[in-house]
């Protein structure tokens, strides 16, 4: 797929531009919290404790009088920051597991295709959990922790690709003219597998950001008083009688934030997708 | 078919070891052993006590040998006794809550079904009408709407605002004294809530899926026949196309059952349900690491069974993977 071809394509889909400006919104946002939070997001008001949206606090305060949308503008940091990392380490694994199982194949891609049907295996959720009971919960356990159980993916499309371009006449040209292993795999073989992966990378991020806010939510997550959007639910749900905005503005944010991955990648995959006609 | 099952069932003997042999792996992780996790929090057990503990659990002995007496008790289903106060056998607690959170998620599979398949077949019908655009903003709101907070916004429509249903647990307090009318009215009302929220995700991933795999199936040439024969467009899509569309619907709901089953320690949480993921939840909370062990080995049994299940009704109704 050529470069310009990508973006004319990409340019096109209304889904994928939506997509990008909401990303690149929520980078904006959670780049610039310092700026854009009107309040200190940590800044205990006892003379405001749970006041409705207002002039003052356009979303409301929590139990503590802390200001609701400055929260979740910082708590937009936290989602970002698991979403890229836990990704970016189960695209890494992936990509390794991936890349083993389908140049060598044999009883090497036999291994780790066990493996990989053995982590299928366990409700993901589960396993998370089992694990933050043994480590503490912090946000780097989870970022850790979510992407050792979420690799299985990228691992399978790598495999695919690979067993599928193994035998195209440039690999073996490339082999003939005595390409090393490692030279086969990275200059051959992966750049003509990555763009399915970028697909699921991005589809991965709205994933992550979702289980870390459930993680966060359980009390199993980021640990107050760092603000995330599942920690403020939290809050919205021991509160849920007689504070809605504490429930209702970061589910909002969750709900936007991961539609946006959604879109770009529903996106990049119609744009990188040779069945679909230009 | 026989044969089939047999292959099937011998497949997944690994599987166990290898399940087991994460989840112990998993727990070793622990800084500690269980043994100082149940000492150090009581300061009145003596040394001598402590030893006498890490013998029973065989902490003295390599691990490789720990994990294989674990296994054989766990085979007879042994996963030892909770740290909770109780003290009561694993197993014994998780096996009083295994029912409810099965019955719960196929209830909710149930109208994932009953919603998700007309919904895929009318929006394949119509590809980009009005319903389709409509169901599929639907689908992407189903992918994007965490759980949690669709439990928690219907629990302020339903529960607070309206007053109609119940939120939390299964059955209200007086329950037995009501007659079994009244009884099955309670727990209606208290489950509707909670097997909504469980459904809701998977929901969105059904629907979609049916759409795809209509729309292929609409395009096979025996369609184009069917429609030449001048077959009703009723007989055509739901005896000709719907049927063979309704095949891959068995994997996925084998697929599904991992994210089920996950998924039900936070709508039990939420909705105080005691079922296993609300036990799985609290003992996280206690570091009960017997239990959480326990109930990681029976989470990843239950979706094993799941896809062996999915396998079996697929080879039952295509006759090319059982015989093939």
């Amino acid at each position: 797929m050529k470069k310009r071809r990508f973006w004319a394509r990409f340019r096109r889909n209304r889904l994928a531009m939506t997509g990008l400006i909401m990303v690149a919104a929520s980078f904006v946002i959670s780049l610039a919290a310092p700026w854009l939070a009107p309040y200190d997001p940590n800044h205990i008001d006892l003379q405001a404790v749970l006041l409705p949206p207002c002039a003052e606090h356009w979303w409301g305060t929590d139990p503590l009088g802390r200001d609701v949308l400055s929260r979740i503008i910082f708590g937009s940091q936290v989602s970002l920051k698991v979403g890229f990392v836990s990704v970016g380490l189960a695209t890494l694994i992936g990509l390794l597991v991936g890349s083993l199982a389908g140049f060598y194949g044999g009883w090497v891609d036999y291994l780790l295709m066990r493996l990989v049907d053995l982590m299928l295996c366990f409700p993901s959720f589960f396993l998370i959990l089992a694990v933050i009971a043994v480590l503490e919960p912090s946000i780097w356990n989870i970022m850790v922790v979510i992407g050792f159980t979420s690799w299985m993916g990228v691992a399978r499309l790598v495999r695919a690709e690979f067993l599928s371009l193994r035998e195209r006449e440039f690999v073996v040209a490339a082999r003939a003219l005595g390409a090393s292993d490692l030279r086969l795999i990275f200059v051959h073989l992966l750049p003509n597998a990555l763009a399915p992966v970028m697909v699921s990378a991005t589809l991965g991020v709205a994933g992550a950001i979702l289980t870390e806010s459930a993680l966060s939510f359980l009390g199993l997550g980021v640990q107050p008083p760092t603000p995330s959007w599942g920690n403020i639910l939290t809050a919205g749900k021991d509160n849920i009688e007689i504070a809605w905005w504490l429930s209702f503005f970061p589910g909002l944010a969750i709900l936007l934030t991961v539609m946006s991955y959604n879109f770009l990648g529903e996106g990049i995959r119609e744009a990188v997708d040779p069945r679909l006609k230009d | 078919m026989l044969v089939y099952l047999v292959k099937r069932l011998l497949l997944m003997a690994p599987m166990l070891v290898g399940i087991t042999l994460v989840s112990f792996v998993v727990i070793h992780l622990a800084p500690g052993t269980p043994v100082e996790m149940q000492t150090t929090l009581n300061p009145k057990v003596s040394l001598e006590a402590q030893k006498r503990l890490q013998e029973l659990y065989g902490l003295d002995q390599p691990l490789l040998v720990q994990y294989g007496q674990w296994l054989k008790r766990v085979v007879r289903l042994d996963f030892g006794r909770s740290f909770s106060p109780d003290r009561r056998p694993v197993w014994d607690k998780i096996r009083e809550r295994l029912g409810i959170t099965i019955s719960l998620n196929l209830l909710s599979l149930f109208i994932i079904l009953a919603v998700a398949i007309p919904l895929g077949v009318l929006s394949a019908c119509r590809p980009h009408s009005w319903f389709d655009r409509a169901t599929t903003v639907l689908v992407f709101f189903g992918f994007a709407m965490p759980t949690f907070w669709l439990a928690l916004l219907l629990i302020m429509f339903f529960g607070v605002y309206l007053d109609w249903l119940p939120v939390s647990g299964l059955t209200s307090l007086n329950f037995p004294r009501f007659s079994l009318w009244q009884k099955i009215q309670d727990l209606a009302a208290h489950i509707t809530l909670p097997v909504l929220v469980a459904a809701f995700g998977g929901l969105a991933g059904m629907s979609r899926y049916m759409r795809g795999t209509m729309l292929e199936v609409i395009r096979q040439d025996y369609i184009t026949t069917a429609r030449a024969k001048g077959l009703s467009e009723r007989t055509v899509i739901f005896k000709h196309a719907l049927r063979n569309a309704l095949l891959p619907v068995i994997t996925i709901l084998g697929l599904s059952v991992p994210g089920l089953i996950g998924g039900s320690v936070i709508f039990e949480s939420i909705f105080a349900i005691p079922g296993m993921g609300q036990l799985f939840f609290g003992a996280v909370m206690a570091r009960d690491y017997p239990l959480v062990m326990g109930e990681l080995v029976i989470g990843a049994v239950l979706t094993l069974l799941g896809n062996l299940l999915a396998d079996v009704g697929y080879a039952l109704v295509d006759p090319r993977i059982r015989t093939g």
